[in-house]
Order: C-alpha cells, then structure tokens, then sequence
C-alpha cells in the first residue's frame, strides 16, 4: 500500500498522550474520542484502518471520514485506554492525535450545510411537481380545471417558500435591520410578493399565478448557495486541520516526574516542558535543562539557528534543533511575545475599512432602482386605467418578479464555487470569499523573506576556495547530526559527487558544534567560536556559516544561504510582468536578505525590520492609496497579514499567519501566488461579466413587464434562460484549470512535483 | 378528467416519498463523508459470496 502509512515526523503524538483528556461521553453512557490522521489519502486507507481498530475487542464503532480525514472510535468499558487506538493506528502506520471537535470549529455536524440540503430538497420537490401543473396550465387548461392546478400549486407552493425562503429571508432581515441592503432584500421581496399575488389570482380565478416561478427560483438559489457553503467549509477544515496537528498540547513533567502530554488549556506557569529534538516549541519560557540550536525563523524571520541554554529565553513557535530541552513556563497572558503581536494585530484590524463585497454594493444601486421601478409602474398603470388597483398592482408585482435578481444572485457565487475549485485543486485554500474579490484588485505584492520566498534549507554557497578533502571530511563529521546547517553540507557535498571520509568518535556538542576524529586527528565544525576563528581572520559575511578546524591545519568556512522556494524566480518575474509592484521585507540580516533579493530580482526590500515596521510599512503603502497584497508566514508577520488588503501564508507558516491570512497554499512552490492573482483577476472578469448579462436581461425583460406583458410562461423562461446563461459563463473558469497547469511552464526543467514531495516528507 | 383526481395525488405522493427519503438519507449522515462514500464502493471485502 504504497501511498499509504506515511510516518509523520510528530513524537508528541508517537508517545501517545494523554488522550483521556479528549474523551466524550455521550448520552447513554458510551465513550467516543475523535482523532485526526492527515495520512488517510487513499481508498485502501479506510479499510486498513477500520479493520484494524475492529481488530480491538473493547472496540464498539470505527469509522473513517475521509473527506475530513478524522477517525471516530466508540467504547462503552469505562476501563478502556483510549491510547490503544492511537498505539493500533501508528502501528497500521498511521499518526493519529486526539483532538475535541467541539472546540477545534470544525465539528462534523455541519448544521448549516443541512439546512441548506434539506431547505434545496424540499424546493426541488416543490419546483418540480408545481412545473408539472404549469406547464399543463400554459398547455391550455382553462376554467375550473385551470383554477384545481393553480390551487394544488399553492397548496405544494406556500409551504415550501416558508420553509426554503428561511435562509434568504433571514439574511435580508439581517441586512434590513442595520439598514443596509445586500441581493437577498429584492430576492426575499420578489419572491413574497409573487406567492401573495399568486395566491390573490388564483381566488379569483385569475390566470396569473407565478408559484412555479417564485419556487424554481428559491431552487436555483439554493444550488448555488449549498455549493458555496461546502466549498467554504472545506476549506476551513483543512485549514483547522493544520491548526490542530500543530500544537494540541505540551509534554510536561509532573512534580512526581511523570510526563505527561496536556493539552493546552490545562498548562500552567511554572510547570516544565520537555522538547525533544526535532519539535516545535509550544510555550514562551525560559530553558532549564539542556543545550540546543533553536530556529527562530518563525518568530523574528531570522535565518541562523541561534544556540539556546539554560536561562535563554525561547518562544512558541522556534523549532528545537539538536538537543532537548526543558522549559520551564512563564506567565501566560499579557506579557508573552504572542499577546504582543495579537495586540498589534487587533489594531491593524480596526484601521483596515470593511471590504464591501461586490454583490452587496451592486444590490445598494440595484434594489432601490427596481423598487422604484415598479412604484413607478403601479403610478403610471393607476393613471392610465384611472385608478383600477387590481390591474395596476398586478403589473407592479410583475415588474418586481421580471426583475428578481436570480441571475445577480447566481452571478458571484457561481463563479467563485468554480475559482475556489480550481484554486482547491491547485493547493491554495480561500478562507473567506470576499478575499478573491480582493486579490484581484492588489496593486502591490510584498513578500516576507525567511519562509516564505525561502524554504527552511539551507544551501552552501559555491564560492570561495573549499578543497574536496575538507568538503569530505566536514560532510563525514557532520553526516550524524540533525543541524540544517550540518544536513546542508552534506547535501552539497553529495551533489559535488564526493564521498564522505569516514570520521569516527563524533559528539555532538548542542549550541556549539560538533567534534570527532580522522586518522589520529581531532576534527571540529560548528560555529566560529567552536573552531576558534576570529573576527580578525576572517570578517562576518553575515550569511550563515559553519568553521571547519583540523588539527595542524588553519580553519575553513563554509557560507550558506537559504534555498528559495521553487519557481520563485519564475513566480516574482511573472509578477512583475503583470505590473505588479514586487516587494521584500524582512526581519533577517542584510546580507542574507541581500542575497535572496539579488537571486530574485527584487528591487525594492528591507531587512531586520521588527512586526511593527512589517506593519506600519503596510499601512503607509494602504493609506497612501495602495492595495497591499502581503505575503508571509511567521509570527512577526501577522500584524503585517492583518493589515494588508489581501493576504497569503504558506501552509508551513505559523498558527497565528495562518489565522491572519486571507488565503494558504499547500506544497512549496510560491507559484500558487501567482495562480490566486491569475484565477482571481479571472474571476472577477467574469463576475463583472455576470453582472452585464443580468443587466442586459433585464433591459430586454423590464419594459415587457412594465407594459403588462409579463404572463407567467414568460416569467419563467426569462428567469431560467437568464440563470443558466450566468452558470454557464461561470463554468468557463473551470476551462481554465488545464490551463493554468500546462502555462506554468518550469524555466529550469526541474519536474513540477520535485517540491511538494519535499513537503510531504518535511510535513 | 376525472382521471386527474387520483393521478395528482399519486404524482404528489411519489414525489414526496422521494422528499422523505432524501431528508433520511441525510439525517442518517449518509453526506457528512461525499469523498469517503465514493472510494468505500470499491472497497469489495464486505461483498460476502453465498456459501450454499
């Protein structure tokens, strides 16, 4: 099963923990714990996995959701140890972490989606028995058979508008209430009036009667709104799927030396915190025990791992490099490093006006316009016929039912269900739909350096004189160790075809380097200090380096820089080519960030900026008109995402980036930027598009009606060619899709996938 | 026509048993895994062949 039992790099959730805390119990006494395993990815996936987990006797339920990738076991011994699912599933290879549905927001009891499902199937069944006796109607029944159809109609009709209008007629009183107007205040009105109106022709006899035109659009609507909704709720599971597989908890040690994995609601200050190699530190505290490198790349943007000890002050998010540590918590609250950027953030928040989604601003021009209208009518019909009300409210309501807006309420979301599908399956995640509208309109990209136009790998820079034997026996010392810095240099020493000399007694010397021996003699890589090299020998570049010491031989440097993400060029040149203003800010050094901004051609960046000048940079580029597209990852560039007209982060970035951001996209190519602009840009051609169609129909329909032409056979072909039109135009973006996937021809001839395996094996 | 009176009343009542089982099937939470249900149908272990 080959694509399956990917182990993920995730010891918190390898050891366990404490998965009691998680636990349900629901109603009759039973236990249930749900679990989320981002290694399902295929069909063998689900039955592994269920046959497995049935395989344990206390067992009562297992099912697999693959849509949501989550496991859900029940029990009813209250004697269980629920680990023994987790132990079971790692063992079938699967890494599977507890987690609340509940509190994580993405329950699977999607009340709304139901709604919407059950509020679609309830206006289908109506629209199709209710066009059934119309098209009877319109086929010539007349008299009393005439008025038993119309009657049955409103028997099936009135009903289901009171119970599929609730959403529209919900979001209209919303909007109505705080006297604003959005496209649902002239759909709930249309489709009221026309079931009145209806009601009052057919006691009369009459044989204008819309029932079927009032239902099909309710249905119409609908369509389009659950397919919204879902692409929605998609989206915003994967990306709380990420939020919770990255930090649930923390593994702490109790007095009594028992470590446990808590969760982090029951943490506390003053306790201590075990991190191993390798893991993502969860709290602010200060280092007890141990010495290590700490990659704070997230937090400050800095590319260097920085040496941490005991008294070094380390914060959630840095990545624990070579040795483990123990933390011990400082205060929660006001004076951690995250409240700090979540105070900047909450300030960028309020300075930023309210996007206007497009929809809504049309529908504060367009529902007055045709309320006048059909006032106007009525006027104009009462003076014509002096003063006949029947008549003259019939061709007003007319004019209200001519002009409902199904094309305009189709006209935004069709199109984005389709952009959002298109950039779903191209990894990037649309977190809230207003963002598309957005990107589309950005002037300018500003990029943040370290994580975002940069992978967390480093890469040795070519220059200079290193003789193969130094390069051979620094890629033999630094084989063991987990250092990017040490896994770079071998990396590049393969690529150059050399074999590693064979170095033996290596230790490795957290926070400072390591050291072992060669044929008698005692070799050293690290950092200057550790190898003895002196400002005075050779001035800081500035770049990250490791020192290479041999006994009875002067030392050697190596520099690195950090590898770019691919089709970073690609991506910054194509941009730039779309008249985008292409910008860096960074909280890294100069030089590296030089560096990067050379490779790139990026004219225009700033380096060692803190997350207050990320931000007011932003601000000043927004107050001074411009539309600020922000991309970043880290901690520091939170406030700057906030603050930006539309904002991107990569599924690598931190907690709160993502939270930020507007958009995330999966993989490590930064072609996704570009793809969200092209498809967006796109999009909003063919809202705009949309729109003109709508109008153009009602050009054509409006006079019709106001002249009391309007029959309902006329009502209801206008309506449905007008809606299929806007759908129809809409699913053109979906043609763009291959596309955009064969235009994103790779300069460099690397395969287009070499980046996403890299991220599937780092993730 | 009076053919009418019992027809419309058969349409009506197929349509809704139609409705009715739709509102099960979701209830039921047979939509809350479209992705999972589409890949468990190839899934033919559970397929148990008559043994007599």
């Amino acid at each position: 099963m080959g694509c399956c039992g990917v182990r993920h790099e995730d010891s918190a959730a390898r050891e366990g923990g404490d998965a009691a805390l998680w636990v349900r119990q629901d109603d009759d006494g039973g236990f249930e714990l749900n679990l989320i395993a981002p290694a399902i990815n295929c069909a063998a996936c689900i039955s592994t996995l269920e046959k497995g987990l049935k395989e344990i006797p206390a067992l009562t339920f297992a099912r697999v959701n693959f849509s949501l990738k989550q496991v859900r076991v029940k029990w009813r011994d209250p004697d269980f140890d629920p680990a023994e699912v987790i132990a079971k599933m790692d063992e079938l290879g699967y890494t599977a972490r507890p987690f609340d549905p509940a509190e994580s927001g993405f329950s699977r009891d999607d009340e709304e989606a139901r709604e919407l499902l059950r509020a679609l199937a309830v206006a289908g069944f109506a629209a199709g028995n209710i066009m059934l006796l119309s098209i009877s109607v319109w086929a010539g029944a007349q008299g009393s058979t005439r008025d038993l159809f119309h009657w049955i109609s409103a028997l099936i009709a009135l009903p289901a508008i009171a119970y599929a209008g609730r959403p529209f007629f919900r979001s209209a009183w919303r909007a109505l209430s705080r006297a604003r107007m959005n496209m649902d205040v002239p759909i709930s009105l249309a489709v009221l009036t026309a079931a009145m109106m209806s009601l009052y022709e057919t006691a009369n006899h009459q044989p204008h009667a819309y029932f079927d035109a009032a239902v099909s659009l309710l249905f119409f609507l609908l369509i389009g709104r659950y397919l919204d909704h879902r692409m929605r709720a998609r989206a915003r599971s994967a990306v709380s799927q990420l939020m919770t597989l990255s930090a649930t908890g923390a593994m702490v040690t109790g007095d009594d030396g028992k470590r446990r994995f808590l969760p982090m609601s029951a943490l506390k200050p003053g306790m201590r915190v075990s991190v191993a190699a390798g893991e993502r530190i969860p709290v602010d505290g200060v280092v007890e025990e141990g010495r290590s490198d700490v990659d704070v790349s997230l937090i400050t943007g800095e590319s260097v791992p920085e040496p941490a000890g005991p008294g070094h002050k380390v914060y959630a998010g840095a990545m624990n490099l070579t040795g483990p540590l123990v933390i011990r918590l400082t205060a929660h609250g006001e004076d951690t490093f995250l409240s700090g950027i979540i105070r900047l953030m909450a300030t960028a928040e309020q300075g930023k006006s309210a996007y206007v989604r497009l929809a809504d601003r049309l529908a504060g021009y367009y529902a007055p316009a045709v309320h006048v209208l059909a006032g106007l009518t009525l006027g104009g019909w009462l003076w014509w016929t002096d003063f006949v009300w029947p008549v003259s409210l019939l061709h007003a309501i007319s004019v209200l039912i001519i002009t409902c807006p199904c094309a305009l309420g189709l006209a935004v979301p069709a199109v984005q269900v389709v952009a959002s599908g298109v950039l779903f399956r191209n990894g990037v995640l649309i977190k809230d739909g207003g963002a598309l509208e957005r990107m589309a309109e950005i002037g300018t990209v500003i990029f943040d350096k370290t994580g975002t136009l940069t992978l967390g790998d480093m890469k040795l820079v070519a220059d200079g004189p290193l003789s193969a034997d130094s390069l051979a026996l620094a890629a033999g010392l630094a084989a063991g160790s987990s250092h990017p810095l040490s896994r770079a240099l071998v990396r590049a020493v393969e690529e150059r075809g050399i074999e590693p000399a064979l170095v033996v007694n290596v230790i490795e010397h957290p926070g400072r380097g390591l050291s072992g021996a060669w044929r008698g003699r005692a070799l050293r890589l690290g950092s200057r200090e550790w190898c003895g090299v002196s400002e005075r020998d050779a001035p800081d570049p500035g770049l990250p380096q490791l020192a290479f010491a041999m006994e009875g031989r002067p030392p050697v440097l190596f520099s690195f820089t950090s590898e770019l993400r691919p089709d970073a060029a690609e991506t910054i040149r194509r941009l730039q080519r779309a008249g985008l203003r292409v910008e860096m800010i960074s909280g890294d050094r100069e030089a590296p960030v030089r560096a990067v901004a050379r490779a790139l051609g990026i004219r225009t960046w700033k380096s060692g900026w803190s997350p207050q000048q990320k931000l007011a940079y932003v601000e000043g580029l927004t107050k001074a008109g411009g539309k600020v597209l922000m991309v970043g990852d880290g901690i520091n560039d939170a406030p700057a995402l906030a603050a930006g007209y539309a904002s991107m982060a990569p599924s690598s970035a931190s907690d709160i980036g993502r939270t930020a951001a507007d958009m995330i996209f999966v993989g490590s190519s930064l072609r996704a930027v570009w793809l969200a602009i092209a498809v967006s840009r796109r999009a909003r051609r063919l809202m705009t598009q949309n729109f003109a169609w709508a109008l153009v129909y009602n050009v054509l329909a409006v006079p019709v009606a106001v002249l009391g032409y309007a029959t309902p056979l006329f009502a209801a072909v206008a309506m449905s060619a007008s809606s299929i039109i806007v759908v129809a135009n809409s699913l053109r973006l979906g043609l763009m899709d291959g596309r955009l996937r064969k235009s994103f021809a790779l300069p460099s001839g690397a395969p287009s996938g070499a980046g996403d395996n890299r991220e599937k094996k780092a993730a | 026509m009076s053919v009418l009176l019992y027809l419309i009343p058969i349409a009506l009542f197929l349509g809704l048993v139609g409705l009715g089982g739709f509102i099960w099937a979701l209830k039921s939470g047979q939509y809350e895994d479209l992705d999972g249900e589409a890949l468990r149908i190839l899934d033919d272990d559970d397929d148990k062949p008559l043994t007599d």
